[in-house]
């Protein structure tokens, strides 16, 4: 360890400032959370009481129950926890994504949570916060990993969509129920406006996005009375949990596609056995995490998630920034196997 | 580039054989008459000699894409294959989509890639790496499989055929045999083999060789459900190389894999010259001196430019046949196998030294048959082959008129050393394997093996192997030495790669033994005394 002291380590519980005693995203129950946002491995039950951004709040009730004592922050506004000063900034991952700025005896640290950079309609995009020391994700932490452009991946969605409509066959497409889906929802809003059909794990969380202001396609839920072969051209979005399960049985003869950074990588495809692959994440891929890195003016970087050795090692040498790797706080974030 | 890319990722976006068809169709029917031969051609398996090394290629990638080579050999480890790895960090930085894109496949092939033979080094990789710069990822990929000569689609020769058939609109037995052999993508090509009119096939062209199925033999181990065995013809199966021997104005001899091996084998080629003009054998190349020589033999006259002498003497070799399919320059395939055989024996009578006739067995019912099948291994033979009398000689595998009743194969239980990840499909997942087995108190490899796991057993196998690691080489991982697998193979080899001194023939995964623990596995004394009973 370097000899300035950390401000934020990781423990079994997970990310902790002791100098404002709180967790970030804590996968245990701890007495204070500080909440990035809503996705089941980053929001979690039990904790006495819970910090997050005013848009992530109405989704971490729905995830968590609405009387989860949870209080919320304005983008930028400060909060005193501890000896330390916090606040939340964007992170551009999904609705309500913040990073943690937090100060203490003159020096600042970032936690990015996850975050993104591309252009995203469904939420607030990132903001650069200067830090001395950036907690940064590593999910996509290779340089294979390098977005397209998210319009021309909306676009050859849509493409698919049409080739089978022309050809009188459902099309499937799987993505994260909370945020991706809204966020492909959107962006096909641009190219027609016919309603799309959504698994019942998505139907909650779009209503949530509509009243938080995010356009989108309409869409109806899956209708379990609906017959086989009903389901000619029309698209359905779904949870890669409900791939290869007897809910899918009804679009039979479907094309089906998968949304995610992964699929950037051919392997990656062909073996989970998507007909095709959208490069289309929410997270932020190799060109945007050494940029952010180089943007927030940082001196000192620590990575959590996934495949981070790296970029760990490609700071030190290449950037000639001080990185090191926290291990994976989240289970689950090993990489390769998600 | 961009019709041929687009075709390719039809290709590999479905696994419904007829839409694969009919994409291919739609390629045949739009595309100029020399991009379609030429897409014909690379579909079809058929590959440019490589043009450029994979040290090169890393190198030019390093310099192209600005990144240390360390992080490059990570990158490609991600993603199991050098050419996407090229079109992920090198392609499109450019301008995708310009006059490069549009170029199509035939004009890239001839001005541009064969044109990388004329030039110097450092021309080679600024071309390269200008080609990288303007082309889209997907077609950086496919650029650079062609420059390496490893393009592999997911189509098979069958399918191709069949797309090409529904073009054409000719029968698909046709199209096959007029892509045997050895030919040259061009516009004549294209139009010879979209020709209505049946035409005088080139002088070197062999036929589409007929495929046996591998025979399951219930618990009584006799093939009764075939019925009648008077129905068929038994032959040993021979563990050699299958050939077409075509004698017509000259001498081909034709492998499986369609490669002329005409000088692999001079004895066969000069001694083949003896016989009549217009006949086409098909058999099998066998080492032979009084009798079948094990394969390792064979093999040690493979993978030459020229045959000396002296290995000629050391490791004869022997065309054996078993079926006719031309004769006074006529196709015979159409003929009953029973006639076929007939003609074929007159017509050994006139073979010269170097051609034999592979014999047909006479057990007289299948019983006498199985005992005979149980003889196999101290002959040298993997097992029979059983071919219906009456069948024609037909094209490819179709099931029910020729089968080969291979004897079992042998099994030893060992343990898994080391693991690589896998290629294609498989990339980033640990899939290939090294097993072990015991001696003294070391473990010492004896086999690679790939495939035989279920892919549920593929995920859990990956996940035990990346919490097991206790040495990485490269790609490599060492793991704990704890998990035990039957493998079955078909014989042992001496071999210098493998510390052990032997390696298994065509070992594959038959059962995770998790019953078992290390302490459980086979010796490599068990494993020798196989190789000695084998003859090996």
């Amino acid at each position: 360890m370097p000899s300035h002291a950390s401000l934020v380590r990781a423990t079994p519980e997970g990310l902790y400032c002791a100098a404002g005693d709180f967790y970030v995203d804590p996968r245990r129950p701890v007495q204070r959370a500080v909440i990035t946002h809503a996705h089941a491995d980053h929001a979690r039950r039990g904790s006495d009481s819970y910090l997050a951004s005013e848009t992530c709040l109405p989704l971490l009730r729905a995830r968590l129950g609405a009387d989860v004592p949870a209080e919320a922050l304005a983008w930028g506004e400060t909060v005193r926890l501890g000896d330390t000063r916090v606040s939340l900034h964007p992170a551009g991952h999904i609705l309500g994504s913040s990073q943690v700025r937090i100060e203490h005896g003159g020096e600042t640290w970032v936690v990015t949570g996850d975050f993104k950079r591309a252009p995203d309609p469904t939420c607030e995009p990132f903001e650069v916060v200067a830090c001395d020391t950036l907690v940064t994700e590593a999910t996509f932490a290779l340089p294979v990993y390098r977005w397209p452009e998210p319009g021309q991946v909306a676009a050859a969605i849509f493409r698919w969509w049409e080739a089978s409509r022309a050809e009188a066959r459902p099309s499937v497409l799987f993505c994260y129920a909370l945020g991706k889906a809204q966020r492909v929802l959107a962006e096909l809003a641009r190219f027609t406006d016919r309603p799309v059909y959504a698994h019942g794990a998505v139907m909650p969380l779009v209503e949530l996005y509509r009243e938080a202001g995010v356009a989108m396609l309409p869409v109806h839920p899956v209708d379990l009375k609906r017959r086989r072969g009903d389901w000619g051209g029309e698209l359905v979005i779904a949870p890669p949990s409900a791939a290869g399960s007897p809910w899918m049985r009804r679009f039979a003869g479907a094309s089906t596609g998968f949304c995610s950074g992964w699929m950037r990588v051919r392997g990656a495809r062909r073996r989970r056995g998507y007909d095709r692959g959208f490069v289309l994440s929410d997270h932020a891929d190799w060109p945007a995490l050494v940029a952010t890195v180089v943007d927030t003016g940082a001196s000192r970087v620590l990575t959590t998630h996934g495949q981070d050795s790296a970029l760990v090692r490609y700071l030190n040498e290449s950037l000639d920034v001080e990185a090191e790797s926290l291990g994976a706080p989240f289970p689950g974030a090993e990489g390769a196997a998600s | 580039m961009r019709d041929f890319s687009r075709l390719y990722e039809a290709l590999d976006a479905t696994t419904s054989t007829n839409r694969k068809v009919q994409a291919m169709v739609d390629y045949f029917s739009t595309a100029p008459a020399a991009d379609a031969a030429g897409a014909a051609w690379v579909l079809s398996g058929r590959r440019l000699k490589r043009l450029v090394g994979p040290a090169e290629l890393r190198r030019w990638l390093c310099a192209e894409s600005g990144l240390p080579a360390w992080l490059v050999e990570e990158s490609y480890a991600a993603v199991g294959d050098l050419a996407e790895t090229v079109g992920l960090l090198a392609a499109g930085r450019s301008d995708p989509g310009g006059a490069d894109t549009e170029l199509g496949l035939a004009r890239w092939v001839e001005e541009r890639l064969l044109g990388l033979r004329g030039l110097e080094a450092g021309e080679r990789e600024e071309a390269v790496r200008r080609w990288w710069r303007a082309l889209t990822p997907e077609a950086a990929f496919l650029l650079t499989k062609l420059l390496t000569g490893a393009l592999r689609v997911g189509v098979s020769q069958t399918l191709v055929a069949r797309a090409l058939a529904e073009h054409a609109g000719l029968p698909r037995p046709v199209i096959v045999h007029r892509l045997m052999g050895d030919w040259t993508p061009s516009e004549s090509f294209w139009r010879g083999l979209l020709d209505p009119e049946t035409r005088s096939e080139d002088e070197a062209r062999p036929y589409p060789f007929f495929l046996a199925s591998p025979l399951e033999t219930g618990e009584a181990g006799e093939p009764a459900s075939l019925g009648d065995r008077q129905d068929w013809q038994a032959e040993w199966k021979w563990d050699g190389i299958r050939a077409q021997l075509v004698r017509r104005n000259e001498v081909y001899l034709w492998s499986r894999g369609e490669e002329l091996i005409t000088g692999v084998f001079p004895e066969v080629a000069e001694r083949a010259a003896e016989l009549p003009p217009g006949v086409v054998l098909d058999g099998e190349l066998l080492a032979w001196k009084e009798g079948v020589l094990p394969f390792a033999s064979l093999q040690r006259r493979l993978g030459r430019k020229r045959v000396s002498a002296r290995l000629r003497e050391e490791v004869p070799v022997l065309f054996l046949a078993y079926d006719l399919l031309e004769l006074d320059g006529r196709d015979q395939r159409d003929l009953p196998l029973a006639e076929r055989r007939r003609h074929l024996e007159a017509l050994a009578g006139k073979f010269p030294a170097a051609i034999g006739l592979s014999p047909v067995l006479d057990a007289d019912d299948w019983s006498a048959l199985a005992r005979s099948r149980a003889e196999s291994r101290p002959r040298g033979v993997e097992g029979l082959m059983l071919k219906r009398l009456e069948s024609a000689y037909g094209v490819g595998r179709r099931r029910g008129s020729w089968w080969k009743w291979k004897v079992d194969p042998w099994t030893v239980d060992a343990v898994m050393l080391y693991a690589q990840a896998g290629h294609g499909r498989r990339a980033s997942l640990y899939t290939d394997y090294t097993f072990a087995v015991r001696h003294g108190d070391e473990l010492v490899p004896v086999a690679k093996a790939y495939s035989g796991l279920e892919d549920r057993e593929i995920t859990e196998l990956d996940r035990w192997i990346r919490r097991n690691t206790v040495e990485r080489f490269g790609p490599v991982r060492a793991v704990r030495p704890e998990q035990v697998f039957e493998l079955a193979f078909e014989g042992i080899a001496p071999s210098s790669r493998h510390k052990s001194g032997v390696a298994l023939r065509f070992p594959r995964i038959a059962r995770w033994r998790r019953d078992l623990g290390p302490a459980d596995a086979d010796t490599l004394d068990d494993v020798r005394k196989i190789l000695e009973g084998s003859g090996g």
